[in-house]
């Protein structure tokens, strides 16, 4: 328990010692670094150098499915890239993405000096590196990286897998680790740390989205966990949980999975609503509409999200009545969903709108989030999903899910928030640039998936036949789009970090939130005496 | 309205395909008409949800000097669009609930087959009629690997389909004998996971003769885009004719074991039945993928004794992918296939293994 | 001082919600055994049943289909002596099942249950099955194994055809045969 100080005593040393100095100089500044911005700012980084690596899999795999026919990759490598790009953009990319907008903006919003437990996030932090490290080895050992798929299913993933699948398990458990300390992290830091007068209801709905979020890892990630400790025992130790042949049951995996599975895919989205949350009123420059409303829909949106998971299972031969409850609670989460897209729609009714490029991203967000609920909507349908189930009309679902969900709503954060990180204004001009390709790219590479799943295409496979053909050059083009154009957002984010306009504390107009009182950039200790809320 | 919109699109060009099969048979219509009932109302509602959103985006800007309201709650609306999706949705609820139902009732069934998921192929066995075969992916590697022009079916294209009476209730018990397969033909809206070591239920009726073609729908390892589903419903006599044949086939093919065979002919027949079961791991050119699958040609097994040879191929190799062929393939393919190995790419053993030797092989176990 | 000491008790208890929510899900496992049981999940049975409890219902017959696969590694000829029978529910009815050895190694194998349809799993009941035990057949030996089955007189009516199906696993390896070591020092 070292690693759980005192945030007031530690507020007060860095006031008392090197409050005028700021951050250390050289590389140990962030090996031993315990500031929330710092840290903030590494897990941005290290997100999107994970969403550059698990981005060029995807490259390789639309490259590959650019024509029918092998040609760039032969079938074992592809189902590694599949994999791969799975777990590299869910825990790689997303997952830390969020953690670093945690890490920088809890505080911020809440007018904490820091996170609660500084020392533990340093190494939440530094076990991602070593977690990644690790499993992009795996391609490189004899017989190849995991090739089960993200959801690595029982028994490919235990009696048939790949020597290599240790180094995974060991990977997943420090991932596990990692998210669990960063969620304490999170709890403690909001429930605790709040300025005097910040009530629960008076909390920005990031601050909201993500205190859920945290407590969903909390519940969800040991289960992960658990489950990837009962692969290890059954490869390693000769227990049968997943193995029929010793009295287990395949099927159990993919229910402790999809226990955890289902959770997790709120925990790739919720802090994205908190941030649109904040994003569209601000550019309407009016009130969020309905924040309780907001509030209560996340915590059912939460709830809802832990007895719905055989959902992903309708065709593992379910019992009639277990396939009847499932469907209905499926059904129901597009009620909370509904409600906030509503609430988002009535925030920009009768606003004063400009669109800049947060705004672009949000509105983006709402919008095709939307198609991918409907698609959900669609899959929720159990009969109508043993058509859909495992074809390319579910791959297009979660990446419209997904993409302008998770990635759309952290890239209208970055650019939302880039302001008070550098202190300078990103290109705007380039930022919508950034935008309209993004856009485009997208709805290229994913639209055209929900008409060849529908035509009959399944899911992970590296070649199809002719019927499948146009769509899937289609899709690859607006692939290689998306892909090369989150290059530019390299450049623009370089861009704004060396220079750029200056940024005033409060940059955009219509913003609210503690965030915009402290200067840009903001220094490096902030709130060390904590703000009034009225 | 579905089956309108369904008419309109399927005009257009094959390869531009773009929504679901109604498919051959009644549930695969319900669950047609569902989609496109669903798809409908999200449809509606979507216009409805973007049209106020582009409506406000277009008026509701600062440039036109705009000036924002201050409106941020009102319980009767946010009532209202709680209660509204409820009621939509429980109207979606009952026609899934009722086509559920009818799916899952598998009762009285007319002909019971059982379909076994393998590494990479199917296993159609017709229960109480003593017919079993295995049905295996004929799309040849040149047009995988683009040195040949693709055919109408490519990867589509099986060597033995399953062959089913129209107008039968026909139920599936499906499994695996390895990882999880998915059995699916979109035509006949069937999916079910094939699992090792239980067993699903599933059923159809086809309505018209026809052939449905498919694919495993699981991840199951390295060929899992290379098992494809098909299924030729046949008229009721044409089934029985079909049926009397197979038996006949069988027979003649036990036959072929006491045959006296020539080098040539196992080598023919060889390369074909290698080509077919074991080309996908070892490689036609019998390389191998090491470390995962060894390389033939070459092998100290390969041009070793002929038992250890026959051994490997009938017996497998426990903790590998290597399967016990002695129980998938005739003496006769085991064979020809040990021969074609001895002999092919170099290994120039120079002897022959005849299906006799395979038979004696096994004999000599007991 | 006092905020600090909540943080600390805070992060205890979520870290107890953490070593719970790990606990949890192993215990998913027994969970899902008991929601296999009361659902039919898989087609699983129950273990062994006592015999002589139900009386014989005349009234009907229900068809019961026997399945055996082996697991793609198993070697082994296994399989029903009969394709189907007919039986009363309640009657305890059996069935031998064929297994023999090709090879030139003892091994030991272990035959996995599953009815179809998996609403009826819990209607069939097992007295006596290969399947409660490893089954260790010597090279080239053949045995003949019986299952003894009462299918319960609450069955649903709609039921009328019921398959029991069992797939052979090779689990030589992971449980090799004792005679396996004698026979390795009697061999050279």
């Amino acid at each position: 328990m070292s690693a759980v100080i005192d945030p007031g005593h530690a507020g007060h040393g860095h006031a008392g010692h090197d409050h005028h100095h700021g951050p250390a100089k050289g590389l140990m500044r962030w090996v031993l670094t315990t500031n929330h911005k710092d840290i903030g700012t590494m897990y941005l980084w290290f997100s999107f150098a994970m969403f550059l690596l698990g981005g060029s899999m995807a490259m390789v795999i639309r490259a590959e499915l650019f024509q029918p026919g092998l040609q760039i990759v032969q079938p074992e490598f592809f189902n590694q890239m599949t994999t791969m790009h799975g777990l590299i953009m869910v825990f790689g990319a997303v997952m830390p993405a969020f953690v670093g907008l945690a890490n920088w903006m809890i505080p911020l919003m809440i007018g904490a000096p820091d996170m609660a437990l500084p020392r533990m996030n340093n190494f939440s932090f530094w076990l991602l590196p070593a977690a990644f490290g690790m499993l992009i080895s795996t391609l490189f050992m004899e017989g190849g990286g995991p090739n089960f798929g993200w959801t690595f299913y029982a028994p490919l993933s235990t009696t048939y897998a790949p020597e290599s699948v240790t180094f995974f398990i060991f990977a997943v458990h420090l991932m596990g680790i990692s998210s669990i300390m960063g969620a304490i992290n999170v709890v403690a830091t909001i429930l605790n740390l709040r300025a005097p007068g910040m009530t629960l209801m008076k909390m920005p709905l990031f601050v909201w989205t993500w205190l859920i979020t945290a407590f969903l890892l909390i519940a969800v990630m040991p289960v992960l966990a658990g489950c990837v400790t009962m692969m290890l025992m059954d490869i390693h130790f000769g227990t049968s949980f997943f193995s029929a042949a010793g009295g287990g049951d395949p099927v159990l995996f993919q229910h402790v999975f999809w226990f955890f599975g289902h959770p997790e895919v709120y925990i790739m989205i919720l802090p994205a609503f908190g941030a649109v949350s904040a994003i569209i009123p601000a550019f309407a420059r009016k009130p969020l509409f309905g924040y309780t409303s907001m509030v209560y829909a996340t915590a059912s949106i939460a709830f809802l999200s832990f007895i719905v998971w055989a959902h992903h299972m309708f065709t593992v031969g379910i019992p009639l009545t277990g396939e009847l409850f499932f469907m209905y609670a499926t059904m129901l989460i597009a009620v909370p969903t509904g409600v906030k897209v509503f609430n988002w729609a009535s925030t920009m009714w009768r606003g004063s709108m400009t669109f800049e490029t947060p705004m672009l991203f949000s509105v983006a967000f709402v919008i095709l989030f939307t198609i991918g609920g409907f698609s959900g909507l669609m899959l929720a349908i159990a009969p109508a999903d043993f058509q859909y189930h495992d074809t390319y009309f579910v791959v297009a679902h979660f990446h419209y899910v997904l993409v302008p969900g998770a990635i759309f709503g952290i890239f209208a954060s970055a650019y939302y928030w880039l302001p008070k990180w550098t202190g300078h204004m990103y290109d705007e001009t380039l930022g919508k640039l950034h935008f309209w390709m993004s856009f485009i790219g997208m709805n290229m590479a994913f639209f055209p998936m929900h008409f060849v799943g529908l035509a009959g295409m399944p899911r992970r496979i590296p070649d199809y036949n002719m019927m499948f053909a146009n769509f899937n050059m289609v899709s690859s083009i607006g692939a290689f789009m998306f892909g090369a154009t989150q290059l530019l957002f390299l450049f623009i984010v370089i861009k704004c970090i060396r220079g750029g306009k200056p940024a005033a504390a409060k940059p955009w107009d219509g913003a609210e939130g503690l965030e915009w009182t402290v200067p840009s950039p903001a220094p490096y200790h902030t709130f060390t005496t904590p703000p009034e809320v009225k | 309205m579905g089956l309108l919109l369904w008419l309109v699109f399927s005009s257009a060009h094959a390869s531009w395909g773009i929504n679901m099969t109604p498919g051959a048979t009644e549930v695969s219509r319900s669950v047609f008409d569902l989609h496109m009932t669903i798809f409908w109302i999200c449809v509606v509602i979507g216009v409805i949800v973007f049209g106020a959103m582009f409506w406000s985006m277009l008026v509701h800007r600062r440039s036109t000097g705009q000036q924002p309201a201050h409106f941020h709650e009102s319980t009767t609306v946010e009532i209202l669009w709680t209660v509204v999706p409820l009621v939509i949705l429980v109207l979606m609820a009952i026609p899934a609930t009722k086509t559920l139902i009818e799916i899952y009732d598998s009762s009285e069934s007319e002909l019971d087959i059982q379909v076994t998921g393998y590494q990479w192929k199917w296993h159609y066995k017709y229960l109480g009629e003593d017919v079993e075969f295995f049905s295996n992916l004929t799309t040849p590697k040149d047009q995988i690997n683009n040195k040949a022009t693709k055919g109408e079916h490519y990867l589509l294209e099986v060597d033995e389909p399953l062959v089913v009476p129209v107008g039968t209730k026909v139920r599936f018990l499906i499994t695996a004998a390895d990882v999880i397969h998915s059995w699916w033909v979109p035509a006949l809206a069937v999916k079910k996971d094939a699992i090792p070591g239980f067993i699903n239920e599933s059923w159809t009726r086809i309505d018209e003769p026809g052939i449905y073609r498919g694919q495993c729908t699981e991840l199951c390892g390295k060929d899992h885009g290379f098992m494809p589903v098909v299924v030729e419903a046949k008229s009721k006599e044409d089934y029985a004719t079909w049926l009397a044949e197979r038996k006949v086939a069988a027979a003649a093919e036990r036959e072929l074991t006491t045959k006296e065979w020539t080098m040539d002919e196992l080598m023919a027949r060889g390369e074909k039945s290698y080509q077919t079961n074991c080309a996908s791991c070892h490689q036609p050119t019998g390389e191998g993928l090491p470390p995962m699958f060894p390389a033939l040609k070459g092998s100290a097994i390969a041009m070793g004794p002929a038992a250890g040879h026959i051994g490997i191929v009938v017996n497998g190799k426990s903790g590998t992918s290597m399967a016990a062929f002695g129980k998938q393939l005739s003496e006769v393919d085991i064979a020809a296939i040990i021969t074609y190995e001895r002999n092919a790419w170099g290994n120039a053993v120079g002897d022959m293994v005849t299906p006799k030797d395979i038979l004696a092989f096994k004999q000599a176990q007991e | 001082m006092s905020e600090a000491l909540s943080t600390r008790h805070l992060v205890i208890r979520l870290s107890l919600v953490v070593v719970g929510m790990f606990g949890f899900g192993f215990a998913l496992v027994p969970i899902y055994d008991v929601m296999c049981q009361a659902f039919g999940i898989n087609g699983k049975t129950a273990g062994a049943y006592e015999a002589g409890l139900q009386s014989t219902d005349e009234s009907r017959q229900v068809r019961v289909q026997f399945l055996a696969t082996n697991a793609a590694e198993m070697v082994w000829e296994f399989g029903p002596q009969a394709d189907e029978v007919l039986v009363h529910p309640g009657d305890s009815t059996q069935m031998l099942f064929v297994a023999y050895n090709p090879t030139d190694k003892p091994m030991t194998a272990q035959a996995i249950p599953s009815v179809a349809p998996s609403k009826a799993a819990a209607y069939f009941h097992k007295t006596e099955c290969f399947c409660f035990t490893q089954q260790v057949l010597q090279p080239g030996e053949r045995i003949e194994m019986p299952v003894r089955f009462i299918v319960d007189r609450d069955l649903p009516a709609d039921v009328r055809h019921l398959t029991l199906a069992y797939t052979l696993f090779d689990i030589t390896v992971r449980k090799p045969p004792v005679a396996q070591a004698t026979l390795t020092r009697a061999a050279p």
